[in-house]
């Protein structure tokens, strides 16, 4: 299905500019969950779909945003190659534009990168309507502001993703995954002493009890590899990290509020009531845990790193509060892109 | 051709100094003539002016206070690192301060466990890789100018190097990054892990040319060093075939450290210039790193030999040691002062293009080449399709510069047709204003506008450079008539 609903949205924009009425923008549904409630007029993106150039020799892929990301998947697959940042999808109905949007990389992006990282240009429709393009298909590209990049990860509050140009890479030829039992301190001293070698590690994650190491590369690569690391072979590989990825293990079958934090991957185990889980070498953990949105944000900040309530049932997301110098900034580029506040607003912030 | 965006200061020169002189000890701020001269330029010497004064701060409450000095006299600030860049980024304002951040040289930290190294601007490029190497680690990005450029300059300019391909630009190496803003505000942008939360202002700042912040401190990834690093050296008898090797390598699923490409002429300057043994008769010359695990670069080797040959190179040599390995880079890394004794001066362009339109680039710009009546030697990052076509001129003889700004010209107008950007490392700054009249239409140019607003509202960094006016737009507009349309039809023509 390949259908071009630009003039739509960009009508849909121009009359919400004018009359400041809310917008909610919606692509696959499959990450509603995530931040704050929006309340406003749904701008549907999802119909602006099809990919609209793919050149595995170029390493890159464009497609207009409201494409499925597993369509996108697919088509890279035939190729033998991927998006090495490794998305969830969180549901079937997933966008390239809203993975983009959320920036939201999976367990190879300690390794490889994140969203933003192989983002090379997009399209967008801003808040006044204005269809814009920054950055491009190519590899290096300082012309102007980085504005393409200022878009992953702000959630649609700045300006509605039509197309993304993203660069793929081929895909490892061997993959191996090991098991090693060990407590949380040594799990972080084990990754640490891992991340200062040349070891082909694409994955970590540690589940309390269990240390599991992705290894992808070279078929020989990986033998030796396997020798260095140790542990024994796992059954189902694959199944697993996909589980993790898309958040299917037991660990996130969970009534409480599920923590996202982000800090320095050597950081020791913080003093917050919970269960955890470590990915990214250690820098990214989540938490289950009911202690309160302040005290786990100023915990996690004492620790130079970052808390966002991910996911929960009851709450609305919540992240961590900005400095005052920062949401100044934030506020006039919101401003500079979104002067009337109706892309989205609220998403991120109460502010912006 | 340039001018300057003027501005109305509200203090006069002397008062500014003496405020200066307050602010940092004496011999640290600049102004007369003879001393300002070292700064009048950066590495695009074409472009040349004085400022008022230059400030030499060493540390962040100095800058600070001159920034919000300059912000309530509204005096444009432009900020310099070593001054090696390429399209006049550091070119001083003949209003404004110009502010070195050269004394800013300590290597505050490195942490091997984190991978990190937090520096200060006026840090060069390779004097972080030196002093990460005890852990075995480095820095990845590698300019050809990482023995003189800072890592200031590189943040600003979002600087590449032979081996981005694999690990990325500047951008994808750095962590944290602490800024001044123009009214002296100290923010910190970024985060000590691999997120932060809000808008991505360190995408925002990496690339920016010293116009949206004053860059104070840097913390940049480290990576720990390949075991093993190899390069092949394939000639080629056609330019068209060593550009679809290069497909060839990529679509076998193995990105390589580095793939690099020569044209003829640069071949021959590289080998006068470092004796590399490179194959003359050549019409092009490709130069492939494998790095990795020891294994892995065996297996690698063995493959892109077999894709090289398959693609009709010529000749294909796999350096036999590390000695023949730096030798081989030696002639590329020293290619832009190799063609420099080819000629009394040669201008330096940067355009990237998707890498199958390179035949076709190419014949455009021997075409041109030929039209101009002035030669050019092609340097290529092959890999990530940028481009740097070396015009060789003489200063001296008239007119040839402002032939040679027109060659260029046309060669970058040539990379937006063909789907690709004026510039991929060395910026916009001075010299490609216009270009960029061609690369975005007035919409765009006006969401840039905001952009810098959002940080500087007065416009007093670097004023007049990176992101032209509309007004600027049409007056090239006026004299360069885009495919039969005038690009800024909605503005009066001058
Ligand atoms: C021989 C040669 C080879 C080169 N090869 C490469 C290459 O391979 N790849 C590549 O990318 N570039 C290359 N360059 C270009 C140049 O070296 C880079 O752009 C470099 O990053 C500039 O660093 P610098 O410290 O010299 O910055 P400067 O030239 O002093 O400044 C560059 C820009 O950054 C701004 N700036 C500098 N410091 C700061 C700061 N602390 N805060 C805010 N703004 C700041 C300035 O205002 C200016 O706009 C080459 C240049 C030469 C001369």
């Amino acid at each position: 299905m390949n259908t071009d609903t630009s003039q739509q949205l960009q009508q849909q924009i121009l009359d919400a500019f004018e009359h400041a009425i809310a917008l909610r923008i919606v692509g696959g549904n499959s990450k509603a969950f995530y931040g704050r409630a929006v309340s406003g007029e749904a701008l549907n993106v999802a119909e602006h779909r099809g990919i609209l150039n793919y050149e595995p020799t170029e390493l890159v892929i464009t497609a207009r945003a409201g494409t499925p990301l597993n369509e996108i998947e697919k088509i890279l697959d035939a190729k033998g190659q991927m998006l090495p940042f490794e998305p969830p999808a969180f549901a079937t109905t997933a966008t390239i534009g809203g993975t983009i949007a959320c920036n939201f990389s999976g367990p190879r992006r300690a390794y490889a990168g994140a969203a933003r990282d192989y983002l090379l240009g997009c399209k967008i429709i801003n808040g006044k309507g204005e269809i814009l393009s920054f950055g491009g298909e190519v590899m290096k590209n300082v012309a102007g502001y980085d504005v393409s990049r200022l878009m992953a990860g702000a959630v649609g509050t700045l300006g509605v993703l039509l197309e993304v140009s993203l660069k793929v890479l081929p895909k490892s030829e061997m993959e191996a995954t090991r098991v090693l039992h060990c407590s949380n301190v040594e799990a972080l001293e084990k990754m640490h002493v891992w991340s200062q070698t040349a070891l082909p590690i694409s994955a970590t994650c540690f589940d309390n009890t269990s240390l599991r190491v992705r290894l992808s590369g070279a078929a020989k690569a990986v033998d030796a590899a396997i020798n260095a690391i140790g542990g024994e072979d796992m059954d189902n590989a694959s199944r697993y990290w996909m589980d993790l990825k898309e958040q299917r293990l037991d660990f996130f079958k969970t009534e409480k509020p599920l923590w996202r934090i982000a800090h320095a991957s050597d950081i020791e185990p913080l003093p917050l009531e919970g269960e955890y889980l470590y990915e990214w070498g250690g820098a990214l953990r989540w938490l289950k845990s009911d202690a309160s949105a302040e005290f786990i944000q100023n915990t996690v900040a004492a620790a130079d790193g970052h808390a966002s309530l991910f996911r929960h049932t009851q709450q609305q997301g919540l992240f961590q509060p900005l400095t005052p110098g920062l949401m100044r900034i934030h506020k006039n580029l919101k401003q500079a892109f979104d002067p009337k506040n109706i892309l989205n607003p609220g998403k991120l912030y109460p502010e912006l | 051709m340039y001018h300057f965006e003027k501005v109305e200061s509200k203090i006069d020169r002397a008062t500014l100094i003496d405020a200066l002189q307050g602010i940092v000890s004496g011999e640290s701020v600049l102004f007369e003539e003879e001393d300002l001269r070292p700064y009048e330029c950066d590495g695009l010497s074409v472009y040349r002016a004085l400022p008022l004064a230059v400030v030499l701060p060493k540390t962040i409450e100095q800058v600070q206070a001159i920034l919000s000095l300059c912000h309530q006299y509204h005096v444009p600030v432009v900020a310099r690192g070593a001054g090696t860049g390429l399209s006049g980024g550091a070119l001083p304002h003949e209003q404004g301060v110009l502010l070195s951040l050269a004394k800013f040289k300590k290597i505050i930290h490195i942490d091997p466990k984190r991978r990190i190294a937090k520096v200060q601007p006026g840090v060069l490029n390779l004097e972080i890789s030196q002093a990460a190497d005890p852990y075995g680690l480095y820095y990845a990005p590698d300019p050809s100018s990482q023995i003189a450029c800072t890592i200031g300059g590189n943040v600003a300019e979002n600087s590449g190097g032979v081996h981005c391909l694999k690990y990325g630009l500047t951008v994808h190496n750095i962590q944290q990054l602490k800024i001044i803003t123009i009214e002296g505000e100290l923010l910190t942008i970024g985060g000590s892990g691999l997120d932060s939360a809000g808008y991505d202002l360190l995408a925002l700042m990496t690339g920016s040319e010293g116009m949206l912040g004053v860059i104070v401190e840097v913390t940049v990834k480290l990576l720990p060093k390949p075991d093993r690093a190899q390069v092949l050296l394939a000639a080629f008898d056609d330019v068209a075939k060593a550009g679809e090797a290069v497909g060839n390598i990529i679509a076998a699923g193995i990105i390589p450290a580095g793939l690099e490409m020569m044209d003829k002429l640069a071949v021959r300057a590289a080998e006068d210039f470092a004796h590399a043994g490179y194959p003359l008769e050549a019409a092009a010359i490709l130069l492939c790193e494998l790095d990795g695990t020891n294994e892995e670069v065996s297996e690698h080797v063995l493959k892109v030999r077999e894709v090289l040959k398959h693609s009709g190179a010529t000749e294909v040599r796999t350096a036999k040691d590390d000695a023949e390995r730096l030798v081989f880079w030696k002639g590329r890394k020293a290619a832009f002062p190799a063609v420099g004794r080819m000629s009394p001066d040669y201008y330096c362009m940067d355009g990237t293009i998707p890498r199958k339109q390179l035949p076709r680039v190419l014949q455009t710009i021997t075409d041109l080449s030929k039209k101009y009546d002035l030669r050019v030697a092609n340097v290529f990052h092959a890999g990530d399709g940028n481009l740097h076509p070396l015009i060789l001129y003489d200063a001296n003889v008239p007119g040839e510069l402002a032939r040679t700004e027109e060659f260029g010209g046309k060669i970058l107008e040539l990379c937006v047709e063909v789907g690709g950007t004026i510039t991929g490392e060395h910026g916009v700054g001075m010299e490609k204003i216009n270009q960029m009249c061609v690369q975005f239409n007035s919409i765009e140019l006006n969401q840039f506008h905001a952009v810098k607003a959002a940080f500087d509202p007065q416009g007093l960094l670097n004023p007049g450079k990176a992101v032209p006016t509309l007004h600027r737009c049409a007056e090239f507009g006026a004299m360069h008539v885009h495919n039969g349309k005038l690009p800024f039809p909605e503005l009066e023509r001058f």
